[in-house]
């Protein structure tokens, strides 16, 4: 299982309105470490199906939410919930730190 | 336990053993940059089937963070350094290497047989190890760095840059790294000034000319940044001047720190021997270590050249000793540890070897 795609026509829906917490990664293609970071996600994803929701976020065709999150370095993690950001987690991170980023969530 | 030569062939392939014990590994390479990549084509293509542990994020080294190489051999138009790395991690498992996408949280270089714990609890074991682990960006060491990291301080032009368009940046440094940044960083930024503690760079001749030659780039030269200023993201810098300590404001949207980079060798620290500068210590040209059967390569070796290409050649010394080391211990069977032996001092490694 791996982490579907958000844009920003999609964002109140897939994000802001959605049930339990939303991951949402904010990447691009041209960044290193957001390409090592993305099959941890989708492993974190598939091993986690029920607890959090993963989403990727390009930034270079979203920078509308790009620049309403603030974002100045990618990857970016955002877990939303309920419509609020809960928790930032910038630049990529071993799978075993990322899990521990996200004990509230998938602990 | 007592064993032979014939165990470390694996008759299964390669495959990974759940657990440590019966199979013992001939080698294992930390690491996947040029060094790391290139001492696995090399191993792989004398069949010693090397496992490489590449990191679960940083998987490629620091050439993952470049956009356009020009001085690798080979590539007169340039290349990519993410395409350079995916280039040479097929050619590594093209003859056999195989890559692992984890870290090592624990080595225990004691005995004859290596062990490597990785982050997901994995347990590897070998008769002989590269450490090619490369080097990390150096920080300042100023309060507000770490806490506006990710809030407009950055160690990456080619990660970061695009979240600046428009916006005023600074880059510390004065080295290649640094002039390479800037002049990057000009592609988004409407200004960018190159902050150096000293009056003259120490780039290259070529990068130096490029960002004198580029409109957007001012330098603030004989300058220290002593505190980055901003709340949730950066709003400026202090800046101290070398020659006379005075203090001045800056304001900027985002800094990018290129000072340099430090061999990462927090995994050995008690278990090699290091030199004044912090790499890893290597017996004269060769990649030996400090312990028998243990080989270092690339820039955790090398505190002066840091090139790609200088650490491809360093990985393809550690692995053709690492290869010798093999072959010498296949003839004589593998030898019952010695207490005394376990501290592995080069002298006798010479020894051995002459």
């Amino acid at each position: 299982m791996t982490a579907k795609a958000t844009t920003s026509a999609t964002w109140d829906q897939d994000v802001l309105q959605a049930k339990g917490p939303v991951l949402v990664d904010f990447w691009a293609e041209w960044c290193g470490p957001c390409r090592m970071v993305a099959p941890v996600l989708d492993q974190i994803q598939s091993e986690n199906p029920d607890k959090i929701t993963i989403l990727k976020l390009n930034v270079d065709e979203n920078p509308d939410l790009a620049m309403k999150y603030q974002i100045t370095s990618i990857p970016a993690m955002k877990v939303f919930d309920g419509g609020e950001v809960k928790t930032t987690i910038i630049g990529a991170k071993p799978k075993f730190a990322l899990e521990q980023d996200l004990a509230a969530f998938i602990g | 336990m007592p064993r032979g030569y014939d165990v470390l062939k694996h008759p299964d392939g390669g495959k990974p053993p759940a657990t440590s014990g019966e199979n013992v590994r001939q080698l294992i390479i930390i690491g996947s940059g040029p060094a790391g990549y290139t001492a696995a084509i090399y191993a792989a293509r004398a069949n010693l089937a090397p496992l490489v542990i590449a990191s679960s994020v940083e998987a490629g080294g620091e050439l993952m963070n470049t956009t356009e190489v020009e001085n690798f051999p080979g590539f007169p138009e340039g290349v990519q350094g993410p395409d350079l790395m995916t280039k040479m991690q097929e050619q590594a498992e093209k003859f056999g290497a195989e890559i692992v996408y984890d870290d090592v949280v624990n080595l225990d270089l004691a005995g004859a047989t290596k062990t490597v714990t990785l982050g997901s609890g994995r347990v590897e074991e070998s008769d002989a190890l590269i450490f090619a682990t490369g080097s990390a960006y150096r920080r300042i060491g100023i309060e507000g760095e770490d806490r506006l990291s990710g809030r407009g301080v950055s160690w990456c032009a080619t990660c970061d840059g695009f979240f600046f368009r428009e916006r005023t940046i600074a880059v510390v440094g004065g080295g290649d790294s640094a002039m390479e940044e800037a002049t990057f960083l000009t592609r988004f930024a409407s200004k960018v000034y190159v902050i150096h503690r000293r009056g003259e760079l120490r780039a290259s001749k070529i990068m130096q000319e490029r960002a004198f030659a580029n409109e957007k780039i001012e330098f603030v030269w004989n300058s220290e940044v002593v505190d980055v200023l901003g709340e949730d993201a950066v709003t400026g810098v202090v800046l101290e001047s070398t020659v006379d300590g005075t203090r001045s404001e800056l304001a900027l949207d985002g800094l990018f720190v290129a000072i340099g980079n430090d061999p990462r060798t927090h995994l050995v620290h008690d278990k090699l021997d290091l030199t004044p500068e912090g790499t890893i210590w290597v017996d004269g040209r060769s990649s030996r270590t400090s312990v028998r059967g243990v080989f270092a390569a690339g820039d955790v070796i090398d505190p002066t050249y840091r090139q790609a290409v200088t650490a491809a050649g360093s990985g393809t010394v550690a692995a053709l000793d690492a290869e010798h080391f093999l072959a010498a211990l296949g003839e004589a069977g593998a030898p019952e540890v010695d207490a005394d032996e376990i501290g592995g001092r080069p002298e006798a490694d010479r020894a051995s070897a002459a």
